[in-house]
């Protein structure tokens, strides 16, 4: 009679990280970073399949790692906030009952299914005044943090998180979006065209919804500056 | 959240809550003989009344009158019945107030949800015709009273003109290209845009024709609200260009009805 496997918790947990740390480091990098009216999201990605997306009034969604993963929770989270806006008000939605909405799934997915998903998600939401945003980032295994001023998920993320650190300061939107551009540069040891960058914002001075993309030649704009 | 899974609800929210909270919704038509009781519930809720759309120039102009009614009695001066249903389109709604407030929420989230999921809004055609099996859905309610009846206006960017979409209660949809006007008063103010309504109209003067048009069926019409100068109560009237929707402020309104009033009923000499 075969012996069925025994594999200790221990050792399937450190082997699923592993595997989820190692699909999400081949990715680019996503970064959020909070500046004097709003929050600037910004990825490093050119293709038309976005890694940044609206979710409600003041709340927005960034990620990195794979897209077909992602996509499926970015939906989940649009369908979330929308019916629980629809059935109580627009008000009662926030990024944290969202937040701890992927971090309940994603938990139970890394420790249930055989293979864990290999994404990191960020939460952000707009407060009326910066010391009122809400950062949350969310790791493959359900891991929940809390961020303040900025913050870098996806492939690379430490060395462009170090870069963001000695340059970050609360700025205007312009040089907010150079010292993104200007930190991905340097851990990236490489230029970042405009062209390759998906950038939206947050923006306090917008009535209702807050979220608005930004186009190549407002970036290049703002780049050049 | 499979490949092709025709259960799942897409990008439809008005599909989303029908699978997650059913009860949120009229019932379905099969389902609606199993309501006991089936009776005329028209003379018990308050209802709009008056709305209407023209074109101008630029796009489309909306406007509603404020009144709602409970059978004879007056239930409501200020009621809102024209809403901004997006960036570049806006919606009226003649019939029962309840239901009708309830389809224009629920259509402006699902145009809403639509545009998150998918990264693109929804053509004005696809919109318009998404807003007919909403109003196909609350048949059963129809049948009992609860008529809930819109007008949906928008600017097509894809053609560069506004467009106005009339509705019956079975869900059927239909375009008019120059000026249309539904509820108790409707077939006064048509009556009104009829004469006085004209192709190419600028803004100005297609707004006057709108409140003229409204005025004229507060005349005839006990359930449509006129100009209640005294409370300063005024129709609500947006604008839709290819620039997006602009409502109109009452001042503005109120300067407009100086001019269509004739002076004696105003109060003066």
């Amino acid at each position: 009679m075969a012996m069925p496997y025994y594999v200790s918790p221990e050792q399937m947990m450190q082997d699923k990280a592993e595997y989820a740390k190692k699909g999400i480091a081949r990715g680019k990098s996503t970064v959020v970073m909070e500046y004097d009216a709003g929050i600037l999201l910004l990825a490093d990605n050119a293709s038309s399949l976005n890694k940044i997306s609206e979710v409600y009034d003041k709340i927005a969604f960034a990620a990195a790692g794979k897209y077909s993963e992602f996509e499926n929770l970015r939906k989940a989270g649009i369908r979330h906030a929308d019916m629980k806006g629809f059935i109580y008000s627009r008000k009662d939605v926030n990024a944290r009952s969202l937040a701890n909405a992927y971090s309940q799934t994603l938990g139970t997915i890394f420790s249930q299914e055989a293979k864990p998903l290999e994404v990191e998600i960020l939460v952000v939401e707009l407060g009326e005044t910066a010391a009122e945003n809400e950062i949350f980032r969310i790791q493959f295994d359900g891991s929940i943090f809390d961020e303040k001023s900025f913050t870098v998920v996806g492939g690379k993320a430490e060395p462009l998180y170090e870069a963001l650190k000695t340059r970050y300061q609360l700025t205007g939107l312009e040089a907010a979006i150079k010292i993104c551009v200007e930190a991905m540069e340097d851990s990236d040891q490489q230029k970042v065209p405009p062209t390759s960058l998906e950038v939206a914002i947050l923006d306090r001075h917008r009535a209702e919804r807050q979220f608005r993309r930004l186009g190549a030649d407002e970036l290049s704009a703002a780049l050049s500056a | 959240m499979g490949d092709f899974d025709f259960d799942d609800p897409g990008s439809s929210f008005h599909r989303l809550l029908a699978s997650q909270h059913p009860d949120m919704l009229s019932p379905r038509l099969d389902q609606a003989n199993a309501i006991p009781n089936i009776k005329d519930l028209s003379k018990q809720l308050p209802h709009g009344t008056t709305v209407l759309a023209l074109q101008h120039r630029d796009g489309v102009i909306i406007a509603g009158d404020r009144r709602a009614t409970e059978g004879y009695s007056i239930s409501e001066r200020r009621i809102k019945k024209v809403h901004k249903t997006d960036a570049t389109s806006a919606i009226a709604i003649a019939g029962a107030a309840g239901p009708c407030l309830d389809l224009i929420r629920l259509f402006q989230v699902e145009l809403e949800h639509y545009e998150k999921l998918e990264g693109e809004e929804l053509s004005l055609d696809g919109k318009a015709n998404k807003l007919a099996q909403m109003v196909k859905a609350n048949l059963p309610m129809a049948m009992q009273g609860l008529v809930v009846i819109p007008i949906f206006v928008g600017y097509d960017l894809a053609q560069k003109k506004g467009r106005i979409f009339k509705y019956d209660i079975a869900g059927g949809q239909y375009e008019e290209t120059e000026y249309y006007a539904i509820g108790s008063g409707g077939k006064d103010a048509r009556g009104t845009m009829k004469k006085i309504f004209a192709p190419g109209l600028t803004k100005d003067k297609a707004i006057r024709v709108a409140l003229e048009a409204l005025y004229d069926a507060a005349e005839a019409d006990v359930g449509t609200g006129g100009p209640d100068l005294i409370r300063g109560i005024y129709p609500n009237v947006k604008v839709i260009t290819e620039k997006g929707v602009e409502d109109i402020a009452d001042e503005k309104i109120a300067t407009a009805y100086q001019t269509i009033i004739p002076p004696q009923k105003q109060g003066g000499s």
